[in-house]
């Protein structure tokens, strides 16, 4: 296992060399993914495995990824994506544009089952999907719209128990293994990296969701990361977090007022 | 790992388990001490329907505190925490849980071996991991790692055991102290 000295090493490299800053995420998440690389590529020593880091951009980059966790799903906590549709999309309707913001959207599947809501609900024409992530990696996957079909059954069904009520099937082609899906979904996604802890807010939000992201990071950069989304949603706009994750003792409680039992929160001072 | 244990004023116990874990954890919990003079963290497989259920089912069987970690928060001794549906449970070197969303291990999530190793790492011979019932070898590298550091492996006698599959691992790969069935692990928790 990685000491905490030898991974504050590769953190400061990464910070010195490439300007991603990991300092304040979770030593213990970081730990077990700096260990899992060093095991997958068979560094002999931790000196191998820094001095590739550090002279090696390309595998620098593959580092990064590979330290973030990148997993995702479709319309993954069903009654979130209902609450999404039942309560907070109707209060944007009356808007002559909408903009959502999917901060750390990785591979995009998010903002897939967040366009075909906009859909349902006759408002995807009008809406923008702003979806960023800090790995670039992940973004090209999110632009392409296809999906692997293995989990394909379980998004159904979870979007079935968020409200959905079409056939799950027509929303994509299926193609060796790949789900493509309908290009016109994709047409309102902007991708970009951004990466919240060194970039500012570039636009105001209606909506601005990050989910399981902030799990990952102390209670400094949480702070600091809500304080950026606290200057980027617009009046009566909303947040939305993961599921474990919470407004509550963040210096935004105050302003926001939390939707039922859900994860969202509305900007009412 | 920093030795941070040293200054760590209270003792903590893993339980890990799969099925049949909720029948040890409902005989259990009744025989337990209140207050607890140790942190209890549960880490039991379930389905990942956040079912705030287990933890309601759970929380009758016991005058001792009873909750589903917050990310953050403090590990206190005095309280029975239980692992989230769908999160892995770790600890960090300050003493507080946090969770993370990582890849399933052992095709699941949460994952035994990921609470016993990261404890492991920061509670050294604090630790005891108990490893309960179960059809998955989940748990038993776990149960290494805290042997390692200097903590205490107890795995349930698997003749006594629901699911006798999870215990049977530990035993053939020699990763425990010692075998116990539940009155042992009542009596021992209780001595901390
Ligand atoms: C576990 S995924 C969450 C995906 C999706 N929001 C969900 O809940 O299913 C976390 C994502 O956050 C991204 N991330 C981590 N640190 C980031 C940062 N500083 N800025 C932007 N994105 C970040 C990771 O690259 C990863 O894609």
């Amino acid at each position: 296992m990685i000491s905490t000295e030898e991974l504050n090493l590769l953190l400061t490299d990464l910070l010195d060399w490439y300007g991603y800053d990991f300092t304040h995420y979770s030593r213990a998440s970081l730990t077990r993914r700096v260990d899992r690389l060093w095991n997958l590529e068979k560094f002999p020593s931790f000196a191998e495995l820094r001095y590739r880091v550090r002279s090696d951009a390309t595998y620098a980059q593959r580092f990064v990824e590979g330290i973030t966790v990148n997993v995702t799903e479709m319309f993954r906590d069903p009654s979130f994506y209902l609450a999404l549709r039942n309560d907070v999309l109707p209060t944007l309707t009356a808007k002559p544009f909408i903009r959502i913001w999917h901060a750390g959207c990785s591979t995009g599947e998010e903002v897939y089952s967040m366009a075909i809501l906009l859909r349902e609900t006759g408002l995807l024409y009008k809406s923008l999907l702003y979806a960023t992530d800090l790995n670039p990696e992940v973004l090209d996957r999110a632009r392409s719209g296809i999906f692997p079909m293995a989990p394909l059954r379980q998004y159904a069904e979870s979007y079935r128990l968020a409200g959905g009520t079409r056939d799950f099937s027509d929303y994509y082609t299926a193609h060796y293994g790949y789900a493509k899906f309908s290009e016109d979904l994709g047409e309102k996604m902007v991708f970009s990296t951004h990466n919240l802890v060194s970039d500012s807010s570039f636009n105001e939000f209606d909506l601005i969701l990050c989910r399981n992201v902030l799990i990952y990071f102390d209670k400094l950069l949480q702070e600091h990361v809500l304080t950026l989304f606290d200057r980027s949603v617009g009046p009566l706009g909303y947040l939305a977090l993961g599921s474990k994750e919470t407004l509550k003792f963040s210096s935004l409680q105050p302003r926001y007022k939390q939707l039922n039992n859900e994860k969202i929160w509305r900007k009412i001072g | 790992m920093a030795q941070d244990w040293l200054t760590q004023p209270h003792p903590v116990v893993v339980i890990g388990g799969s099925s049949g874990s909720i029948e040890v954890l409902l005989t259990l919990l009744p025989g337990l001490r209140s207050p607890l003079r140790s942190a209890l963290i549960v880490v039991v497989h379930r389905r990942n329907t956040a079912d705030s259920t287990l933890s309601e089912l759970l929380a009758l069987r016991t005058r001792i505190p009873l909750k589903e970690v917050d990310e953050k928060e403090p590990v206190e001794a005095g309280v029975i925490y239980l692992a989230p549906a769908d999160y892995h449970l770790l600890i960090e070197t300050d003493f507080t849980f946090s969770l993370d969303d990582s890849e399933k291990i052992n095709y699941t999530r949460p994952a035994i071996d990921v609470t016993f190793e990261s404890a492991a790492a920061v509670y050294g011979p604090w630790l005891t991991g108990i490893l309960v019932s179960g059809a998955n070898a989940d748990g038993v590298n776990g149960l290494l790692a805290i042997r390692q550091a200097g903590g205490r492996a107890l795995v349930q006698k698997p003749e006594t055991a629901l699911v006798d599959f999870m215990p049977q691992q530990a035993v053939q790969q020699q990763a425990f102290d010692q075998l116990v069935d539940v009155d042992d692990m009542i009596a021992y928790i209780n001595s901390l």
